[in-house]
């Protein structure tokens, strides 16, 4: 078996399957991950294989389907809830951020909700409202809560299987438009030497600025990282990988380096991850910096409507422009 | 007299029948064993034609008994402490102790409770030491005992949202094939009146029944969410919004100690028997404030409170256990005497209890940890120490 080539999606789907074999406590549960397979066929063919007692139709209601999660959770079980859309965890809200994250902490360690909160996020589908939203930042916000977000194949493979297998509450963030991607897979690695959940990574070495980018915004950095080369600049891209706990120490490395950072995100930016992430190179790495760090961000504005999008969301042209105006500071 | 009672002094004018039945049409009857001048009725029928009867050895009814003035005198300790300054806040079960203590005995060991914030008498009856909630409501911790240990999860302050984990955990007990039989597993979500109109309370309730969960609804409708009278929360009896969702509902008076264990003991016996979910609206009142936060005299009325205090739970235990010789005035005395020992040992408990390390506060977060937060514990502590020796 070895290294496939498998879109995202199929490698969470993957990934899905090994731990559900893996571990008999793990369940997935959602609306519509049964006989359909989740709406971005995500969860595809295991209600077939594992049965409906471990792949669970639920009701329509998010603020049910992580409330019993967590009951389940207590029970002893490891829940992976779908969410079917960004925009419409909000029911589930205070679930979340009041209960899912804080129990632990309330109990002085004695009660455990290992769950990972599987959400599509992003936009650049074309999709109607409330299916584009990037809500990172309301979870990163809060305490108890880990955020991660795969940005290619193989990541999502791996990173779902350490995410579920971890004892923390887990929002794992799905860049929708990557879905269809493809990358090579590497099946056989066991999972638990794989580079760890919580941890950045260069994705492309590069000496003359450095951007910052997770999820659906890696392939668009590497985007402009190679348009960048053709104009003789080196761009250095980080995945984050992790959005809570932030691991800048790649980070703080390159800008110390470059002099230059550019953060890249589909979030609005106003009080997004980017800002924290400004606010701590600009600690950490204050004497190195040549210009501020920048932000490439989506707007203030409520996600538009699809036909205008593209210039909504950051793409290219954009990340170039703020690398351009980091070297004009 | 509030609307849907039995109608106390009606009833007290006759024999007491053998059998109660609950009303076809019109207002429904509570599920009542004990009236409010202590007589006993053999049993009554619930809605659905169910007869509810207790069995209790004199040592039980008087362990009952027991049960309700223990209770009662460490939630008063507790309002005391409030008043002194000792504890930040304290929500009073006043008055819902029979309620409590009837439900939570009805339990039996495999079974596991999700409480509100209210339940110091069903915490008291799964063997939990009654410390454990002043220590939240002090400020020193944010509940200390182990739900795994003693099955009875932590307090839940935001209304409602313990339903659906509730809801979730007694799936997990069907998962786990642990429904069935004489010895299968129960689960009891206990919630206010004010929570039904909860979206959780009501997906819990969705959930349950599709799922034909293990589980029971226990609603103490005390008449009051805070301010809110029920009028505000509902047009219906509460217990009927079961038919609903698909299972049955039942109302019983909550200030009898005996129908509240014999209603629950049933509805928790079909829930491990694999019958599924029920509703119990247990039918009491808040004698007290919603907390010691509140004023209640800005709300209801005098005479609705003294007419709720001729059917004090305690009181009508007491006067069964007299009439039928049960227990004398001896007995009466020693719980007295119990009660106000164990307050005193309370209250001496809660003034010893220290303030926690201030560094405590980032223990805990996170199972595995977060290096952001450990750099944050590392500063914080730093900072701290930069006082020490100083004359700050």
């Amino acid at each position: 078996m070895a290294t496939e080539t498998l879109t995202l999606g199929k490698a969470l789907n993957t990934g899905l399957r090994r731990a559900l074999e893996n571990d008999p406590k793990v369940v997935i549960m959602g609306e519509d991950v049964g006989k359909l397979g989740g709406v971005f066929r995500i969860t595809d063919g295991l209600q077939k294989d594992f049965g409906d007692q471990r792949v669970i139709d639920t009701p329509l209601a998010e603020s049910g389907i992580i409330g019993t999660a967590v009951g389940l959770a207590i029970r002893g079980f490891r829940p992976v809830c779908e969410i079917q859309f960004d925009g419409f965890v909000y029911p589930a809200y205070d679930q979340i951020v009041s209960q899912v994250a804080k129990m632990h902490y309330r109990s002085q360690g004695k009660v455990r909700i290992p769950m990972v909160i599987r959400i599509p996020f992003g936009g650049g589908i074309g999709a109607v409202e409330h299916h584009s939203e990037s809500p990172e930042a309301y979870f990163a916000h809060t305490a108890g809560l880990k955020v991660v977000s795969c940005a290619n194949p193989q990541d999502a493979y791996v990173m779902i299987q350490q995410a579920i297998a971890s004892d923390d509450p887990i929002v794992f963030l799905e860049p929708k438009r990557r879905y269809w991607e493809k990358g090579p897979v590497d099946l056989d690695a066991p999972i638990v030497d794989a580079y760890p959940l919580h941890a950045a990574r260069v994705a492309r070495p590069g000496t003359d600025a450095t951007v910052l980018a997770y999820g659906p915004m890696v392939r668009t950095a590497l985007d402009a990282a190679t348009a960048a080369a053709e104009d003789g600049r080196e761009l250095e891209v980080i995945d984050l990988r992790t959005i809570s706990p932030l691991d800048l120490t790649a980070a703080y490395e390159s800008v110390r380096r470059t002099g230059r950072c550019v953060v890249v995100h589909e979030a609005p930016g106003n009080l997004g991850l980017g800002s924290e992430i400004a606010a701590r190179i600009t600690e950490e790495c204050f004497y190195s910096l040549e210009s501020p760090v920048l932000r490439v961000t989506g707007f203030d504005t409520p996600y538009p409507a699809a036909r205008v999008e593209e210039e909504y969301l950051p793409d290219l042209d954009r990340v170039l422009d703020a690398v351009d105006r980091t070297f004009g500071w | 007299m509030a609307k849907g009672d039995p109608g106390a002094a009606t009833r007290s004018k006759r024999a007491a029948p053998r059998t109660r039945r609950a009303a076809a049409t019109g207002e429904p009857e509570l599920v009542q064993l004990l009236t409010p001048e202590g007589e006993r009725i053999e049993s009554a029928l619930g809605p659905d034609g169910t007869e509810y009867r207790v069995d209790f050895t004199d040592e039980e009814y008087r362990g009952l008994y027991r049960d309700l003035v223990l209770v009662r005198k460490l939630d008063a300790e507790a309002t005391a402490l409030q008043r002194q300054g000792e504890l930040g806040l304290w929500a009073s079960l006043l008055g819902q102790e029979a309620a409590q203590v009837g439900s939570g005995r009805a339990l039996r060991t495999q079974d596991m409770a999700f409480p509100t914030y209210r339940e110091h008498g069903v915490l008291y009856c799964r063997g939990i030491d009654p410390i454990m909630p002043l220590g939240l409501f002090r400020g020193v911790d944010q509940g200390g005992w182990d739900p795994n240990e003693f099955k009875f999860n932590m307090y839940t302050i935001v209304i409602g949202a313990q339903t659906l984990h509730a809801t979730g955990y007694a799936m997990g007990v069907a998962m786990d094939g642990k429904t069935g039989g004489e010895d299968g597993e129960a689960v009891i979500a206990y919630f206010g009146d004010g929570a039904t109109s909860q979206g959780d309370v009501n997906e819990s309730f969705v959930w349950a029944s599709v799922f034909n969960a293990p589980l029971v609804f226990f609603c103490q409708n005390n008449q009051y969410a805070i301010s809110e009278p029920l009028e505000r929360q509902t047009r219906v009896p509460l217990y009927r919004r079961a038919g609903g969702f698909g299972f049955p509902g039942v109302r019983v008076d909550g200030n009898d100690v005996l129908a509240s264990y014999a209603v629950t003991r049933h509805a928790l016996d079909n829930a491990r028997n694999g019958q599924g979910p029920s509703l119990i609206e247990a039918y009491t009142y808040r004698m007290g404030a919603h907390t010691t936060s509140d004023d209640p005299t800005r709300y209801r009325i005098a005479s609705e409170v003294e007419a709720w205090q001729a059917k004090d739970p305690i009181a009508r235990m007491k006067a069964f256990l007299t009439k039928q010789k049960i227990a004398d005035e001896s007995f009466f005395t020693a719980v007295d005497e119990q009660a106000r020992t164990e307050s005193v040992h309370l209250r001496e408990r809660v003034l010893a209890m220290p303030d926690p390390q201030p560094v405590t506060m980032f223990d805990h977060v996170y199972p595995n940890g977060s290096p952001e937060l450990d750099e944050q514990r590392a500063r914080f502590t730093q900072y701290m120490e930069s006082f020490e020796g100083s004359a700050h």
